[in-house]
């Protein structure tokens, strides 16, 4: 008991950063709320139409829009920490994995081709398959030039950032001769929104299968292990018999993975399918999530609960801007504020700073109670 | 022993270029192959009206290109330039329209004064979060993007804002420019010679005039040196004495007053006017453009000479797409994704050779050395 308790408060620890900021958050939340005098903010209602019912409220609606940056800021979250550097190219290549997904699910002979409005199980499946390959495919370009040709991968990433959707659109335009696609479909709706008769987004559970998936392999593999030693020193890891070319290799391809399962959320949520605009600037968002979660944006030990609950916090942070009545444009200023402030206040040499002040305080009282008690 | 002494010093002297020089060298001379191979093959290329329109148009990319490789060369980066470009052309433009002034050298002395403020107001704040509290400098600058678009928004109300053409400085920037007839096109129409003269902004002249300075500041003076020191090792040079922090705050100032200053040129070169959309991904193509001239990431490695040519051979890449008929968007941006893929590989390759000491030239390159 004793044993478990010490662990929680170890990774309790580990993760104060997150945890502080979105606490602070919902604080704000319920002052805001208690000084207006209207608790709406907090509610969580049925809706219910002829699709079936389903919750609403700001709080589902925070966890629901979350997903694709929290699936997406977990394999972030691993390039970060085996190549010491960030991915900017995962909302093109999900751009592409949405245009295979959309391709491979696509019957093809219909008349309309702008709209996907009745499509069979196994097209779907094989239109996720699809997604996921070609996903992959991009990711290990990138690994590639990571791994192989040892080159910084903010670098690298910038090719497919600059001409990745331009590859989505080619190929969309090439076999659909469309540019966007509407997706109106209940096996999408259902992978998108909601499943009928089940009250719970369906993205909700999503994330938490790829979660479990992620624990699953760090509980039964030595990847975690394996992933640090590579982002502490590459040098002393190959010395100790760790491929770093493979553990590099590896996390993109998980990345790629995590890429093409949100990218398929994403655009079963909205219902259309445009490669401009698909997952657009989320690759900031992924490295913000990255950073606010607690891991060092230069490689080595990382903590995907801390990326995840970075990838909340955020969206916590625009969902409350947008209940303020901030419009999405300008939200970005009060979003870079906030962000800034998380970021000064987890800054290395304010922490330093406070643990120091908060020693001098524990001395002073220490001593003043040892003459009180003389 | 004796013949072979001038070899040596041959065989020294090109191992004596550094990387930073050799990768210039080769965006340089692919720069040079690219145009040239455009001369012979696109019959429009031969005007050069063509090639001052590439410098006009790319001169905000050259200054902010400039600005990138001075703090990558200190090891950190900048993505915020292109919001401050925005955020100076808005705030500029605002001004113009409520100021009132009427004497044009005063207002648009103002109206660079307050470019070169914004610019070195985000520079400095960045800076200081950067050096001083040693955040990330991604992060930190990220923010700063986000800043200043969401300033941006927030002072416009998500409208664009015109400046009239009655305005003291549209009349200036309207004449900001010279002509040259020698190199312009001429056509005789109904017995009248007409001629269209190839026209040189200022623009051009400011962003060449940038980066002869800055490369002297770099190469010459103790902060230029101090940057290289830091970026190549920070622990190194602060055991050396060298004031790590200060450096690297400086590096941002200078990043912030060069993108203001590049805010101020694209309003000089497209006219006055605040946009939401102005700059949008050019801090990308700023990075793009300063790999391509040989500035590597991981700081100490760099020259302006380099990003200059960087940003033309962007420029020059545009131009050859659309003149050989592929107009569709997704063409450029291909075609820049394939050029950045050749020249970060490359310059992989050669560096790795290099460090290997086994830059094995083929006979016909060796100038000189023939007679080894």
């Amino acid at each position: 008991m004793n044993a478990i308790m010490k662990r929680l408060k170890g990774s309790l620890g580990a993760l104060a950063m997150p945890l502080v900021a979105l606490g602070v958050l919902i604080l704000f939340n319920l002052i805001r709320c208690a000084v207006i005098g209207d608790f709406h903010f907090f509610a969580i209602s049925v809706a219910s139409d002829d699709k079936g019912s389903v919750l609403s409220g700001n709080i589902i609606s925070i966890i629901d829009s979350a997903s694709v940056l929290a699936i997406i800021s977990m394999g972030m979250t691993l390039v970060t920490a085996a190549c010491g550097g960030q991915d900017i190219s995962v909302g093109a290549v999900g751009a592409i994995a949405g245009a295979f997904f959309v391709i491979m699910m696509h019957p093809q002979h219909e008349e309309q081709l702008s709209t996907l409005s009745s499509v069979a199980w196994p097209n779907v499946i094989l239109g996720i398959i699809a997604a996921i390959i070609a996903a992959i495919v991009f990711m290990l370009f990138n690994g590639t030039l990571v791994a192989y040709f040892k080159i910084q991968p903010m670098i690298a990433t910038l090719i497919l950032f600059s001409c990745g959707r331009s590859i989505a659109y080619y190929f969309l335009f090439q076999v659909l001769g469309v540019g966007s696609i509407k997706l109106d479909d209940p096996i999408i709706f259902a992978m998108g929104k909601v499943i009928p008769g089940v009250p719970i987004p369906t993205s909700i559970f999503i994330v938490i299968l790829m979660g479990l998936l992620m624990w699953l392999v760090f509980k039964r593999t030595n990847l975690r292990l394996y992933t640090q030693a590579v982002g502490i020193n590459q040098k002393a890891a190959q010395l100790n018999g760790i491929n770093p070319t493979a553990v590099k290799l590896l996390s993109f391809v998980m990345l790629g993975v995590c890429v093409a399962v949100a990218a398929i959320v994403k655009c079963s949520n909205l219902g259309t399918l445009t490669t401009k605009s698909l997952m657009d600037s989320i690759e900031m968002d992924a490295i913000l999530a990255v950073a606010i979660g607690g891991n060092n944006l230069g490689g080595g030990k990382f903590r995907l609960g801390g990326s995840i609950l970075g990838a909340y916090t955020i969206q916590t942070l625009s969902t409350t801007l947008n209940a303020m009545q901030v419009s999405p444009d300008s939200m970005k200023a009060y979003k870079a504020i906030v962000i800034i402030a998380i970021m000064i206040a987890g800054s290395p040499v304010v922490r330093n700073w406070l643990v120091s002040v908060s020693g001098k305080i524990r001395m002073a009282l220490r001593s003043s109670q040892a003459k009180e008690v003389e | 022993m004796t013949v072979m002494q001038p070899d040596l010093r041959r065989k020294k002297k090109f191992e004596r270029l550094t990387d930073a020089q050799l990768l210039t060298i080769i965006s340089g001379g692919i720069f040079l192959l690219m145009y040239g191979a455009a001369l012979l093959l696109i019959e429009e290329f031969q005007k050069p009206q063509v090639f001052f329109d590439i410098t006009n148009y790319y001169s905000y990319l050259i200054i902010i290109a400039c600005s990138l490789t001075v703090v990558m060369i200190g090891g950190g980066i900048n993505i915020s330039v292109g919001g401050v470009i925005c955020l100076t052309c808005m705030v500029c433009s605002i001004f113009l329209n409520n100021s009132g002034i009427e004497d044009q050298t005063l207002l648009v002395l103002a109206t660079f004064g307050i470019a070169i403020g914004i610019g070195a107001v985000f520079g400095a704040f960045q800076g200081a979060l950067i050096s001083y509290l040693e955040i990330q400098p991604f992060i930190i600058t990220l923010g700063g993007m986000f800043l200043a678009r969401g300033l941006t928004t927030i002072l416009s109300g998500g409208e664009n804002v015109p400046v009239s053409e009655k305005n003291p400085f549209t009349l200036w920037i309207s004449n900001a420019a010279i002509k040259i007839p020698e190199l312009g096109t001429s056509r005789i129409r109904r017995g009248q010679v007409f001629v269209n003269p190839a026209t040189l902004h200022w623009v051009t002249i400011i962003a060449v005039a940038v980066v002869i300075i800055i490369y002297l500041v770099m190469r010459f003076t103790k902060f230029g040196r101090n940057t290289y020191a830091i970026g190549g090792n920070a622990q190194s040079a602060q055991m050396l004495g060298i004031n790590v922090k200060l450096t690297r705050f400086n590096t941002y100032l200078l990043s912030g007053v060069l993108s203001g200053l590049a805010g101020f040129v694209f309003m000089m070169f497209n006219g006055a006017g605040g946009k939401t959309g102005i700059g949008l991904r050019s801090e990308m193509d700023a990075i793009a453009a300063s790999i391509i001239g040989g500035t590597l990431l991981s700081g100490g490695v760099g020259n302006v000479i380099g990003s200059f040519f960087g940003s033309m051979i962007l420029g020059t890449l545009q131009k050859i797409i659309w003149f050989s008929g592929l107009k569709e968007a997704y063409w450029q941006d291909m075609a820049n994704g394939v050029m950045l893929g050749i020249f970060i590989v490359m310059q992989s390759v050669v560096l790795s050779v290099r460090g290997k000491g086994k830059m094995h030239l083929p006979e016909w390159l060796k100038f000189g050395r023939k007679n080894i």
